[in-house]
């Protein structure tokens, strides 16, 4: 039976050849269809014992003839988002996470909806268990798109540690890649069993051979920087990443009989799988991965090498432009009119759209002061008041635990934000929320600035089932000469938590400044909306 | 012959105790060194001197213990030694009747607090003495106790009694009562810990995810006393940028107690799985607000908004009668609203009950020093 699958699948093979060498360019649906076939192959050949030949056959010469109705009837209406694309797209929006290969293993109850390349997948390989009839999967394609189609959201790898068989499936895809695994560091915090921690000391780059064959230079330094912090910060990180995948685009070449669009993509998911080995990815940079691999997707087959990488490299060059510089810009105009003179403005960590707000309003000659309130482990209040002073700004430096004795002669909050969630929520630096709560009780305004890139669809409610965990020797420090907690390792009932994020309800959030205007937090759904419509 | 310098404004760099010179900080001369003393060219009595001298040396250990680095010792050290220092004075100093001795207490108090303002228990300790010596000296003058204690309204209306008495009365008993008093005073501070820590099964159950902030050695009996029967897990901030909370954490999972230490920039976003907090304080304000160590007050806010229950830990003698009009907290005030309990060495109470506790430990003419 699996060779009656590999028979069905050349028959439509051979019909993309010829298609091919007749000079037509293969339509979108049959880049995906024969994408899925090859999928499905290497499927059928892993589960080759659980498969009965007739029905497993059957099944999938139903699918193939509903998928080109129903690939034409998907086709016309404006795809609503690349959620309706099935396995080999990008990873769904949601996810701010490595792509996970469609070829998963029937999921576990918990998982939530699954992709119809999921159900359709499972089906093929369980061959008996055929009880989800076929009109379902019909019903599905052929249902209208509009905002209540289910969306496709796999629960990315690095929320599920405490998984053995995502662990292992992992272990098993980083193995393929040729990409080495990070062993978690240290005793961890029984909440936060599920999220990885890691050692700065033992940075990913280390296990790898030099020089790295599978990747790419300019993505293992990325990599160094990202898991040492010297690169830090949601804008610095994707203005990075941006800049190290342009590199890789020059250094390219597509190998014969292969095609740009598909190979460029296939090269790309090694080099994220180490980025995310490095440092899990943030939501700003799952943005911009998703954008770059649509335009590769996007590049016609007729395409000319020279041309496809040139076109790429712009707009790489325009969505830097857009959607971080220029954002900034319209930012930093509608933050200015909320800036009046005599202000007193708190802000928080080192945020560069926070700063460059600043900056702007002191050049265009307002008169105000900052409290830089800053807090341990990571210190970046630190850089921010260097950059504020340079320019000179007045300020003064408080810990967060002084947060509510300055509170009282605080005019403003200005936030930036990590990302901002579909509920509302926002997403940043762990502290920003307790300075929300601290200054909603002075009744003091929190104005967090933020561009719409970051905006992402995840829902999260708290700051514990999706976070990062810091290395967690960097609490460890030395006051009057003693070290306390030199030894935890060694205290088995001692645990150390260097949370990296925190979640603010919308509540606490009286404005938020994007690109596109000044809205409430609870408008953020509209914006992604609206985005989404517009690509 | 021993020669001193009376110079009040001179301040010193640093203070040995064999010192044979003693400069007095910027306070005024003490009255036992009164000029009738030096006048004549007879060598003063040994127990003044050794007593002056132990004065001397408690201010300067006042003054460098200040809050820059934190105290030196826990609270309850330095209102043992205040209170023992105040029991030395009334045994070895010259006075011959209740006026006396109160007038030499206010003013070594006025001296001690001005040392260190932020001491808060020295005074309180000082207020303590005060009320007892009112006390013995009512007694010995034979009015009941009971009207004294009374303090109704109509008698804080009509406001006669002892507040119209000048103490000059003398009485041979008084000093022996006054140092049995003082003694008794001293075994129940000897004892608060112990008394708090006895009602830690009270109010801890199993398997709970409690918080503190700092180092508290109440708190820390308390949790020991009552991690022996329990299972709970302690979540410490760590309170920069001290970090007296390390040392919190070490303490406690070295009796077994399952602790994590976070940063202070983590607390609401852990405070969703918290059950109780339960926190130290520095001073029990008496409209049954706290003063206590940076970070507390965004704590309680952050409880206040999960709901969570905040418990104060503090014995009686951090209770502070306040100084000011209270017309608005004063900075660094968490307010009582926020508080749920208070545990302290004689039971549980609501913050709103703790002015009555105050009028039973001070009298009212002793708030201001």
């Amino acid at each position: 039976m699996a060779e009656s699958g590999v028979t069905d699948g050349l028959c439509n093979t051979d019909d993309i050849e010829r298609s091919k060498t007749e000079g037509k360019e293969l339509t979108k649906e049959e880049k995906q269809r024969l994408r899925k076939e090859k999928k499905q192959q290497k499927k059928n050949k892993e589960k080759n014992d659980e498969k009965t030949s007739h029905e497993g056959e059957k099944k999938k010469n139903k699918k193939k003839k509903e998928e080109q109705p129903a690939g034409s009837a998907s086709q016309p209406p404006a795809q609503p988002s690349p959620k309706a694309v099935p396995a080999p797209a990008p990873p769904p929006p949601a996810a701010a996470a490595v792509p996970v290969p469609a070829s998963e293993a029937p999921a576990p109850a918990d998982k939530p909806a699954k992709s119809k390349a999921d159900l359709k997948a499972e089906r093929a390989s369980k061959g008996k268990k055929g009880d989800v009839g076929q009109p379902a999967p019909t019903g599905k394609l052929k249902a209208p798109p509009s905002e209540l189609q289910p969306v496709v959201k796999r629960l990315p790898e690095h929320v599920q540690v405490d998984n053995p068989e995502v662990v292992k499936k992992l272990a098993k895809k980083l193995e393929r890649q040729q990409i080495p695994l990070r062993s978690d560091y240290g005793y961890k915090v029984s909440l936060f069993s599920h999220l990885h921690q890691y050692s700065r000391k033992a940075p990913l780059t280390q296990q790898l051979g030099i020089p790295s064959t599978v990747i790419h230079p300019a993505i293992v330094r990325l990599g160094l920087q990202y898991s040492q912090g010297i690169v830090a910060g949601s804008n610095a990180r994707s203005v990075a990443l941006l800049h190290a995948f342009q590199q890789v685009i020059r250094d390219y070449t597509t190998p014969p009989n292969e095609e740009l669009s598909r190979d460029l993509v296939n090269k790309l998911k090694p080099y994220i799988s180490f980025l995310n080995q490095c440092r899990p990815l943030s939501a700003s940079m799952g943005n911009a991965i998703k954008y770059i691999k649509k335009e590769i997707s996007n590049i016609p087959s007729q395409c000319k090498e020279e041309e496809a990488k040139i076109k790429l490299l712009n707009c790489i060059e325009r969505y830097i432009n857009e959607k971080i510089v220029l954002a900034a810009k319209a930012i930093a105009k509608y933050s200015i009119e909320k800036i009046s003179d005599g202000d007193v403005i708190l802000v928080y960590g080192c945020s560069s759209l926070v700063n460059h707000i600043l900056c702007e309003a002191f050049e265009k000659k307002r008169k105000f002061r900052v409290i830089v309130v800053d807090s341990r482990p990571r210190l970046e209040g630190r850089e921010a008041l260097r950059r504020l002073v340079q320019k000179g700004i007045s300020c003064t430096y408080v810990l967060i635990s002084a947060v509510s004795y300055i509170l009282p002669e605080v005019s403003k909050v200005f936030l930036g934000a990590h990302a901002l969630l579909a509920n509302g929520y926002v997403m940043s630096r762990v502290g920003t929320s307790q300075i929300a709560l601290v200054a909603k009780a002075f009744n003091v305004p929190v104005l967090v600035c933020c561009e719409t890139y970051k905006f992402c669809e995840r829902v999260q409610t708290d700051s514990f089932v999706s976070n990062e965990l810091d290395d967690p020797d960097d609490l460890i420090v030395t006051r009057k000469g003693k070290t306390q907690l030199e030894h935890w390792q060694k205290v088995p009932s001692l645990g150390l938590l260097n949370l990296v994020y925190d979640v603010t309800p919308p509540d606490f959030v009286d404005l938020v400044i994007t690109d596109l205007g000044m809205i409430p937090c609870t408008s953020v759904p509209v914006v992604l909306r609206v985005k989404n419509v517009d690509q | 012959m021993r020669r001193r310098h009376n110079h009040p404004d001179v301040v010193p760099n640093h203070f040995h105790r064999q010192h044979t010179h003693t400069q007095t900080p910027s306070c005024p001369v003490s009255p036992l060194i009164s000029s009738r003393f030096y006048t004549t060219t007879m060598p003063a009595p040994d127990k003044e001197i050794d007593l002056t001298e132990r004065i001397e040396a408690f201010l300067s250990d006042l003054k460098r213990g200040g809050s820059g680095t934190g105290p030196l010792r826990g609270s309850a050290e330095m209102a043992r030694e205040t209170t023992a220092l105040l029991r030395r004075i009334a045994a070895q100093a010259r006075w011959s009747n209740a006026g006396d001795l109160m007038e030499i207490i206010r003013t070594e108090g006025r001296r001690m607090t001005a040392a260190q303002p932020s001491e808060t228990t020295v005074g309180n300790m000082i207020r303590r003495v005060l009320k007892i010596i009112r006390e013995e000296y009512a007694r010995s003058r034979g009015s009941s106790e009971e009207t004294d204690q009374q303090e109704s309204l109509h008698k804080l209306l009509t406001s006669g009694g002892l507040s119209e008495e000048n103490f000059r009365q003398h009485f041979a008993a008084l000093k022996a009562n006054v140092i049995e008093a003082i003694n008794e005073l001293l075994t129940e501070l000897e004892g608060t810990t112990d008394n708090i820590k006895m009602q830690a099964l009270e109010h801890i159950h199993s398997n709970e995810v409690i918080m503190t902030i700092g180092r508290s050695r109440t708190v820390e009996a308390f949790l020991k006393d009552a991690a022996r029967k329990r299972k709970f897990h302690v979540i410490v901030a760590e309170c920069a940028p001290f970090c007296q909370g390390h040392k919190m954490a070490t303490s406690l999972s070295e009796a077994g107690i399952e602790t994590t230490v976070i940063t202070d920039a983590a607390i609401f976003a852990v405070m969703s799985r918290v059950n109780k907090v339960i926190i130290g304080t520095q001073t029990v304000l008496a409209n049954g607000g706290l003063r206590a160590v940076n970070g507390t007050h965004t704590l309680a806010l952050a409880a206040k908004h999960h709901s969570t229950p905040l418990i104060v830990c503090a014995p009686m003698f951090k209770l502070s009668p306040q100084v000011r009009s209270l017309c608005l907290p004063a900075r660094g005030e968490i307010l009582s609203k926020l508080i749920t309990l208070f545990i302290s060495n004689i039971g549980g109470h609501a913050p709103s009950y703790i002015y009555r506790l105050m009028s039973e430990l001070y009298h009212p003419e002793d708030h201001e020093l």
